[in-house]
C-alpha cells in the first residue's frame, strides 16, 4: 500500500530517505536534497560572492548532479558565482573518452564554459601508457596524484578561486575506512575536511556533496532524468578501495546512518600531542605543494622516466633554475628503493646527469624505464 | 495466471544483460506468488549473461544496486517480499561506479 510523504503529507512517497528512513515524494525529495546542499554551503561558508568556481566534472553521476545542483542553487539563492566546468582526460580508452562526451553535452545543457586538460598534455603519459608500464596494482595512486595536480593546474589556468568536486558521503566514509585500515594518520586527519587548502597559494578544494548519500544522488539523477555516464573504470576491479566500498555497502544495508556516523568518527579523531606530522612545503622540482622536498607526482614521473611536467605552476624561469637536482633525487630514490635514469659515465661531460636523450651516443645513457617501488 | 512485467536496468547494471536497458518479460505461473525474491532467481537463471555475484548476493540483490517498482523505492514496499503485479515495471540501478 502506498505511503504518504512525511514532508508534504500529501503525495505518494517514492523514496526512503537514507538519513532518517522517512518516505518522501518526488517534488519534496528534489527540494530537500537541493536545500540540504544549500545548507551545507552556508554552514561551512564554502563560497564568496563573485568567485570563479571550477567544477571538476567527469560525466559520471556525482559530478553531473553536482553541476546541476550548483547551477540551480547559484540561480535560486543568487550566490553570484561564475561557474565553469573543468574536466580531466586521464587517457583511459573506453572509459574516459566516452564519459567526456557526456561532459560536452553538459556544457551545452547548462551553458557553462568547459575546459578539458589531459594527462598526455600535462605529463606526457596517459593512464593506459602508465598501466602498460607498471601493471594493474597501484595505478590508482598515479591517477589520483596526477588528477589532483591536474585539477589545480586547470583551475589556475582558468583563474578559478575555488575547485568543487562531487565527492559524496559514501566516498568519504570509504576513505576514512581505507586510511584506518592502512594506518595513514596524516591522510585521516585531512580526508574529512570539506574544504582543503591551508596553503595560501593553492586553490581550495570544496566538497558540497560531502553529506549527500550516493544512493540519493543516483535517485536524484534518475528522477530528474539527468544524463550521466555509468561504467566502472576498467582498472578499478583491482583497486584497494573496492574492499572499503563493499564494507560500506554492507553496513548501509543494515543501518544507512552508519555512513554519516563513520564520517563523524573520522572528523572527531585527533592526533596525540607530540606525534610527528608531515609539514607542507613546495616541491623543489615543480614548485607544487608537497609534504616532501620533491612532490609525489615528480617522483612518480621520474620513475616513469620523463622530464618535468609540461604545464607548470609558478614561473618557468624559476623552474629552469630549479632544474632537477639529480643528486638529491637519486638520494631520495635510494630511500624509496626506486631507480632513476642512470648517470652517463662515458661520453657525457655535462656533469648534470644523463638527459636520457641518447644523443651523446653513450652506451650508459640508454633509456631504462625505472622500476617503481611497490609502495607506490 | 502469468504476469507480464517490464524489467529495466541502469547505472551500468545493463552490462550484465547484454547492454539491454529494457526487457518485457512474461512470468509463467511456476510459483503461487511472484515476489522480488523469486524474480531475482528467475533473472539469474534466464536473463543474467555473466558474473552473477555482481547482481545477486545470497538470496537478495547485491548491496549498492537500487531496486524500484513503478519508480518507487522498494524499501517503501516490503523489499524482497513485495508481491509483483501484472504490468509492474521493476528497475535495477547500479550505484557502484565512479562519479
Amino acid at each position: 500500500m502506498p505511503v504518504k510523504c512525511t514532508n508534504c503529507k500529501d503525495a505518494k512517497g517514492i523514496l526512503k530517505r537514507s538519513r532518517t528512513g522517512d518516505p518522501i515524494c518526488r517534488e519534496c525529495f528534489f527540494l530537500l536534497f537541493e536545500t540540504e546542499v544549500h545548507k551545507t554551503i552556508q554552514k561551512y561558508k564554502l563560497f564568496t560572492r563573485g568567485e570563479v568556481v571550477a567544477m571538476g566534472v567527469s560525466g559520471g553521476k556525482d559530478s553531473t548532479v553536482l553541476a546541476h545542483v550548483m547551477d540551480t542553487l547559484n540561480r535560486r539563492y543568487d550566490y553570484g558565482l561564475d561557474l565553469r566546468l573543468l574536466s580531466i582526460d586521464e587517457g583511459i580508452t573506453g572509459y574516459r573518452d566516452d564519459s567526456l562526451e557526456t561532459v560536452k553535452r553538459n556544457e551545452t545543457e547548462y551553458g557553462l564554459p568547459l575546459t578539458i586538460l589531459s594527462y598526455k598534455t600535462l605529463y606526457g603519459w596517459t593512464m593506459d601508457d602508465i598501466v602498460k608500464q607498471i601493471g594493474k596494482k597501484n595505478n590508482c595512486t598515479f591517477c589520483g596524484v596526477f588528477r589532483r595536480q591536474a585539477l589545480d593546474r586547470g583551475a589556475k589556468h582558468i583563474k578559478a578561486d575555488k575547485v568543487v568536486t562531487g565527492h559524496n558521503a559514501d566516498d568519504i566514509a570509504e576513505t576514512v575506512m581505507m586510511n584506518i585500515m592502512r594506518g595513514d594518520v596524516a591522510r585521516l586527519q585531512r580526508c574529512t575536511a570539506i574544504m582543503t587548502g591551508d596553503d595560501p597559494t593553492g586553490i581550495p578544494r570544496v566538497k558540497p556533496l560531502k553529506y549527500a548519500y550516493e544512493k540519493e544522488i543516483v535517485a536524484y539523477a534518475y528522477h530528474k532524468k539527468l544524463d550521466y555516464f555509468s561504467t566502472e573504470c576498467i582498472y578499478s576491479p583491482e583497486a584497494y578501495r573496492g574492499n572499503a566500498r563493499t564494507y560500506i555497502k554492507d553496513l548501509e544495508a543494515i543501518r544507512p546512518r552508519a555512513i554519516l556516523d563513520i564520517i563523524h568518527s573520522g572528523e572527531s579523531m585527533m592526533i596525540k600531542k607530540g606525534v610527528k606530522m608531515p609539514t607542507l612545503m613546495r616541491c623543489k622540482n615543480c614548485d607544487y605543494i608537497s609534504s616532501n622536498d620533491i612532490c609525489k607526482a615528480c617522483i612518480l614521473l621520474e620513475g616513469l622516466n620523463k622530464g618535468r611536467p609540461k604545464v607548470s605552476v609558478g614561473k618557468s624561469s624559476k623552474i629552469q633554475k630549479n632544474l632537477l637536482d639529480h643528486k638529491m633525487l637519486e638520494m631520495k630514490a635510494r630511500q624509496l628503493n626506486i631507480s632513476v635514469i642512470p648517470k652517463a659515465v662515458n661520453g657525457c661531460g655535462s656533469g648534470q646527469g644523463c638527459c636520457g636523450g641518447g644523443k651523446c651516443g653513450s652506451s650508459e645513457s640508454t633509456l631504462t624505464k625505472g622500476k617503481v617501488a611497490d609502495q607506490f | 495466471m502469468s504476469l507480464n512485467i517490464t524489467l529495466a536496468f541502469g547505472g551500468g547494471a545493463e552490462l550484465l544483460f547484454g547492454n539491454v536497458k529494457e526487457n518485457k518479460v512474461t512470468l509463467e505461473k511456476a510459483v503461487e506468488q511472484w515476489t522480488i525474491k523469486t524474480l531475482l532467481v528467475w533473472i539469474k537463471d534466464n536473463l543474467l549473461q555473466h558474473s552473477p555475484e555482481m547482481f545477486i548476493r545470497g538470496d537478495t540483490i547485491r548491496p549498492g544496486i537500487m531496486v524500484l517498482v513503478n519508480d518507487c523505492d522498494w524499501e517503501l514496499l516490503d523489499k524482497n517480499d513485495y508481491v509483483i503485479e501484472d504490468g509492474d515495471i521493476v528497475t535495477f540501478i547500479s550505484t557502484l561506479h565512479g562519479g
